[in-house]
C-alpha cells in the first residue's frame, strides 16, 4: 500500500484549487476508490475530502419542474427520497438493485458515475489490461469473458460500466454539472462516459482537474411507466449480465414516447435513440418490443463465454418493456423471478 | 496537516469519547482493531464485499473497511461491542442465540450492526425484503434462515410495539 497526504475542504472552489496538483484525487463515499488503492489500482499523492462540502449534498426541486441531486447526496438517500421516488421511480429501483444496504449508505451520486469496471484482469496485476497499463494488451478477448461487453467494444478493450444507477440516469437523460480549472459545463448523460475505442483507460470525458458537482433530471412523464430489471448470477448483491431500463409514455395502448438504456453489454450504458424512434406512435406489443431489441442489439458480437448475452439481452428488453406497462407488481431491488 | 502527517481525529465510539493521531490511510476498521483493541468488529474480505466490518455511523450502517477512519471526525460509531444495554443483551443478540443464527459467529458482529441499521431505516417490510435488505452480510456457513428469523422476531416485536 502506498501513502497520500490528505486534506479536507469544506467548497466546491477550494477542493478544485487544491486538486490542481498532479495526482490528486478527490474522496467523497471511497466505496470504489479505497478498494482500488487497496489493490494498488490507484495511486493518489492526495486525496481531497469533500465529503463535507454542503452546497453540494442536498436533493432539490429545480424551477423547471427537474430534480437536482447533489454530487455528495448519498446512493440510498437519494433512492429513498420522496421526490425522486414520486417523480423518477425508475432512478430509484436501479440504485436499489445496485450494490449493498451498507455501499448505498456510503456511495454517492457522483462518485456513482465514475466507479471502475469490475474486469477482473483490470483488478489482476500479474496479467496485461490495457484499461489499468495502456498498450499492454487485453486478455479479456481472448480469455474468460461471460462478464464482458458486446456491443461499442475495441480491439483494446472489452471491459463493461457496472453502474445501475447510471443505466437509469441514461434513459432520463439526465445532464451532469461539473465544474474545474477552466469553469462550469454541463454534458449530456449519453456523452458522459465514453466507448474503449484506442484509449481504453479513460472512463469518461471528465478533464483533468474537474468535479461532478450535481446531476440535473429534467421533468418528464416517465413515472407511471417504467421498469428496471436486472440479470445476474445471485439474486442480490451481483453486478449485472445485463440490466434494462424502460420508460414509456403512454396514450393509451399506444406508446407516445419510450427511453430504453442497458446495462452490463458496453463500456458505458447502452442506448439506440433509432429504436426508441420505432416504438413512437407504436402499440405496446411483444412484436413491437421484440423489432426495438433486434435494432438495440444490431452489431453486438460475442466473444465466446458472453455469447449468451446477446439473445438474454434481447429477452430482457422485451421483458423490461413488458413490465413497463404494469410497474406496480414490480419489487424494489427484486430481480427477474416477479 | 501534509505531507503524511497523522490528523488529529475524534470519535466517539460506543459512547466514549476518543482522541486519536492518525495516519491518513488507516482504515475505520483497522483504527478500531489495531487501535482500540475493539476486535469485536471482523475483517472479513477488508474490500467492501462481505459485511463483516459493518459498524453504525451517526446511526447509518456503513462498512468499517472502506472507511478511512479520519474521513469521519467528529462521528458517533457503534460497534457490537456498544449494542447491549450494561449487562442487558440488545434484543437482535437475544433474537440470534435464540435462532441459533450462527455457526462459526464470525459474521455474526456484522449481521447484527447490520439489521439495527436495517430496522432503524424502516424499509422492510415482508421477510423477502428483510432478506434483500440483509444481503450486504454473507454468511459462508449457510445460517442464513436462522440469521433471517431472528431478525424477523425482533422486527415484529417492533412493529406489534
Amino acid at each position: 500500500m502506498n501513502s497520500f497526504d490528505y486534506k479536507k475542504e469544506i467548497t466546491v472552489d477550494a477542493a478544485v484549487k487544491a486538486a490542481a496538483d498532479n495526482k490528486a484525487m478527490f474522496l467523497a463515499g471511497g466505496t470504489n476508490i479505497i478498494d482500488l488503492w487497496k489493490y494498488n489500482l490507484t495511486n493518489p499523492e492526495k486525496l481531497i475530502d469533500i465529503n463535507d462540502v454542503q452546497e453540494i449534498s442536498t436533493i432539490q426541486l429545480l424551477e423547471n419542474n427537474g430534480v437536482r441531486l447533489g454530487a455528495l447526496a448519498k446512493n440510498a438517500a437519494t433512492a429513498y427520497d420522496p421526490l425522486i421516488e414520486k417523480k423518477y421511480p425508475l432512478l430509484s429501483k436501479a440504485i436499489l438493485a445496485g450494490a449493498s444496504p451498507q455501499i448505498r449508505n456510503m456511495a454517492t451520486d457522483g462518485g456513482n458515475l465514475l466507479q471502475r469496471t469490475r474486469c477482473y484482469y483490470f483488478y489482476d496485476p500479474d496479467v496485461p489490461c490495457n484499461k489499468r497499463e495502456p498498450g499492454s494488451g487485453c486478455p479479456a478477448i481472448q480469455g474468460c469473458n461471460r462478464i464482458h461487453a458486446i456491443l461499442g467494444t475495441s480491439e483494446h478493450c472489452i471491459a463493461v460500466f457496472p453502474s445501475d444507477m447510471c443505466v437509469a440516469l441514461a434513459a432520463l437523460e439526465a445532464v451532469v454539472n461539473v465544474t474545474g480549472p477552466n469553469g462550469d459545463r454541463k454534458i449530456p448523460f449519453a456523452d458522459f462516459h465514453k466507448l474503449p475505442e484506442d484509449t481504453p483507460h479513460l472512463d469518461n470525458n471528465l478533464e483533468k482537474g474537474e468535479m461532478i458537482t450535481s446531476i440535473d433530471l429534467p421533468p418528464n412523464h416517465f413515472s407511471k411507466n417504467y421498469a428496471y430489471l436486472k440479470l445476474r448470477d445471485r439474486h442480490s448483491y451481483a453486478f449485472a449480465l445485463v440490466s434494462v431500463a424502460v420508460a414509456f409514455e403512454m396514450d393509451g395502448k399506444t406508446i407516445s414516447k419510450a427511453r430504453i438504456a442497458l446495462g452490463g453489454v458496453a463500456h458505458k450504458p447502452w442506448r439506440v435513440p433509432k429504436a426508441e424512434e420505432l416504438l413512437r406512435g407504436k402499440k405496446a406489443t411483444m412484436e413491437n418490443f421484440a423489432t426495438a431489441a433486434e435494432c438495440i442489439l444490431a452489431g453486438a458480437v460475442g466473444r465466446g463465454d458472453n455469447d449468451f448475452k446477446i439473445p438474454l439481452a434481447k429477452r430482457s428488453i422485451i421483458r423490461a418493456c413488458e413490465m413497463a406497462l404494469y410497474p406496480e407488481s414490480q419489487i424494489p431491488g427484486a430481480g427477474p423471478s416477479l | 496537516m501534509e505531507n503524511n502527517s497523522s490528523i488529529l481525529t475524534s470519535l466517539t465510539i460506543n459512547s466514549k469519547d476518543y482522541k486519536l493521531e492518525l495516519l491518513p490511510w488507516v482504515s475505520l476498521l483497522d483504527t478500531l482493531r489495531e487501535r482500540l483493541n475493539l476486535t469485536g468488529t471482523k475483517k472479513g474480505c477488508d474490500h467492501g464485499q462481505c459485511g463483516a466490518c459493518t459498524v453504525l455511523c451517526d446511526g447509518k450502517r456503513i462498512l468499517s473497511c472502506l472507511t478511512l477512519a479520519v474521513t469521519k471526525n467528529g462521528s458517533d460509531i457503534t460497534t457490537i461491542e456498544g449494542v447491549a444495554d450494561g449487562k442487558e443483551l440488545h434484543p437482535l443478540q437475544k433474537a440470534f442465540i435464540e435462532h441459533d443464527a450462527f455457526q462459526c459467529g464470525y459474521c455474526t458482529p456484522g449481521q447484527i450492526c447490520s439489521a439495527i441499521g436495517m430496522l432503524r431505516e424502516g424499509k422492510a417490510t415482508t421477510r423477502e425484503d428483510v432478506k434483500e435488505l440483509m444481503s450486504g452480510n454473507l454468511c459462508r456457513c449457510g445460517a442464513n434462515s436462522g440469521i433471517i428469523d431472528a431478525i424477523m422476531q425482533v422486527k415484529e416485536g417492533i412493529d406489534h410495539e
